[in-house]
């Protein structure tokens, strides 16, 4: 029999501190759908993903049930459309409907890869892929776009760099009407990860099996109520604890990934233990920094407390499961935090401090509007500065940012949902033109060369 | 195969008494039962198979949590192995 005080806590944990297994990503490989034309291409991707994908909402569901844990959404990620597209690139707008649609079908919430890989150098083809990006983000719906522009290995492909500066203005121009939606589906990496089942970033890497089933586990109101039980502990005692919870949430996330996969007839790829806040109260990684004793995010001390809670939780879920990756650890999307929201409303945080705080965190710039007549260049400067921080640290970055078309400094931007609100934060007015203007490639660091 | 089966809620008389009839009634056998008032509040966990129920675990889920919803409480049914992943290393 169980302890009941360990059947407890789990009942609690998923009642009243948010715990849930984040989203079930099926990645599935587009590669044998590879055809001559963009008409058929289209066709087979969307016959592959339907077929593959059939009973993935029904599977999630019944897993739900069975184990009593919330699974909030159900995704697919694809191989990267350019590599498909790269025989009919400036064409590839047919795919990415076809994509678009398999997803409407399946009832799933997004499907991502619509992602080109372009962090040593960009083929005609890819660029004109590229180019194709703001128009397919503004006719369709749950399709998700990523391009890694830069790598710890191979340095920092200026050039795109300053070509995603100006896709990021043009999707949030042709989704105006939405405040810039577009661009809350359109993320730009550096050191990108083949198996994140987490969006608007997550692509099937043509390094993985034919289909994967990853699982993304969240639970920040866990880690804060943890926090909270212990009020007067030093901060090894928080690390062991906040291990400890992350621990148990990712053999949760497992059992669920392994049972899933086995149902789904796919491989058992990873588990990926972010913590991913929404804009529900409690369920907020800002308020556990908060709750180790910060006045308010944002303030001195914000980055170390970000960094031991990132490493703890990558501790507490490596112990637990020898399949961990994806981005694993904490995410700080601005408009998807109640606390990151409210921070950024009293000015409390802003955006070179969410850069410091990326150094230590899982992710990047995430979900931060800007004002509208931000120019590319400054966006461009904006992706280049974060795609440093990553290529130097070994670690993943990424930009989502939405100049929001109309908006300044002292409006919000409201996306409904787990997308959340942002309130428009200030950037640097001096310009950026000619650093960005000079394209070419920012060599890989010297610890890069290992061989 | 077995599952858990928590009831938490205001402490009441006949409990015990609806919940089991509730699960005989669909073919769970009830094989431990660990019992206790936790500041007011009852807390009962049951260890069940539910190989004799002709219902699905995701079925049996939600009947429980409707049934603990007709008796004021909250009742849930899980798989165990969800205790079993997060508790034993």
């Amino acid at each position: 029999m169980f302890n009941k005080y360990d059947v407890l806590e789990t009942i609690n944990m998923i009642e009243r501190e948010h715990l849930d297994i984040r989203t079930i990503t099926m990645g599935i490989s587009l590669l044998p759908c590879v055809s001559g034309t963009a008409e058929s291409t289209a066709a087979k991707v969307y016959d592959t993903i339907c077929i593959k994908a059939e009973n993935l909402v029904k599977v999630a569901e019944d897993l739900s049930k069975e184990y009593g844990i919330p699974i909030v959404n159900k995704r697919v990620s694809v191989t990267p459309a350019s590599i498909i597209c790269a025989p009919f690139a400036a064409r590839s707008a047919k795919v990415g409907v076809a994509l678009d649609k398999a997803a409407e079908t399946l009832g799933i919430d997004f499907l991502g890869g619509y992602s080109a890989l372009v962090h040593k150098g960009m083929a005609d083809y890819e660029r004109t892929f590229i180019e194709t990006i703001p128009e397919v983000l503004a006719t369709t719906k749950k399709l998700c776009s990523s391009i890694n522009i830069g790598s710890s290995k191979s340095g920092i492909n200026m050039d795109a760099v300053r070509l995603m500066g100006n896709i990021v203005k043009k999707t949030a121009e042709l989704t105006c009407d939405n405040d810039g939606f577009g661009c809350a589906k359109l993320v730009v990496f550096c050191n990108a990860v083949e198996d994140n089942p987490f969006m608007a970033g997550a692509f099937h890497g043509v390094g993985e099996s034919g289909t994967v089933i990853n699982v993304g586990v969240s639970g920040p109101g866990v880690v804060q109520h943890a926090i909270e039980s212990i009020p007067t502990a030093d901060l090894t005692e928080l690390a062991e604890m906040i291990k400890r919870t992350a621990f148990k949430i990712t053999r949760a996330g497992q059992l669920v990934a392994r049972e899933a996969a086995q149902r789904l007839n796919a491989e058992f790829g990873i588990v990926d233990l972010s913590l991913a806040p929404t804009p529900a109260r409690g369920d907020s990684v800002a308020q556990i920094l908060e709750e180790m004793g910060l006045e308010s995010v944002g303030t001195h001390g914000t980055t170390a407390c970000l960094a031991m809670l990132n490493d703890a939780v990558k501790k507490g879920g490596v112990m637990a499961s020898s399949r961990v990756g994806g981005l694993s650890g904490a995410f700080i999307p601005v408009s998807e935090d109640i606390g990151m929201i409210e921070a950024a409303e009293k000015g409390n945080l802003n955006i070179d401090k969410l850069e410091a705080m990326t150094a230590v965190c899982s992710v990047g710039l995430d979900m931060i509007a800007v004002p509208g007549d931000t120019p590319a260049s400054t966006i461009s400067a904006i992706i280049a500065d974060e795609a440093a921080i990553g290529m130097i640290n070994n670690k993943t970055t990424a930009v989502r940012i939405i100049p929001a078309p109309g908006k300044d400094v002292g409006d919000c931007v409201n996306f409904g949902g787990l997308l959340g609100r942002a309130p428009i934060m200030p950037v640097h007015k001096q310009s950026s033109e000619k650093f960005i203007s000079r394209g070419g490639l920012i060599p890989a660091p010297i610890h890069s060369n290992k061989n | 195969m077995r599952a858990v089966v928590t009831v938490v809620g205001k402490d009441k008389t006949g409990i015990i008494a609806k919940v089991s009839a509730f699960l005989a009634d669909k073919g769970v056998n009830i094989l431990d039962i660990s019992q206790t008032i936790l500041q007011d509040y009852f807390a009962m966990i049951m260890l069940v198979d539910t190989s004799g129920s002709n219902d699905e675990l995701s079925v049996l889920a939600t009947e429980c949590a409707g049934m603990g919803e007709k008796i004021g409480m909250s009742i849930h049914l899980q798989h165990e192995e969800i205790f079993n992943a997060m508790h034993r290393i």
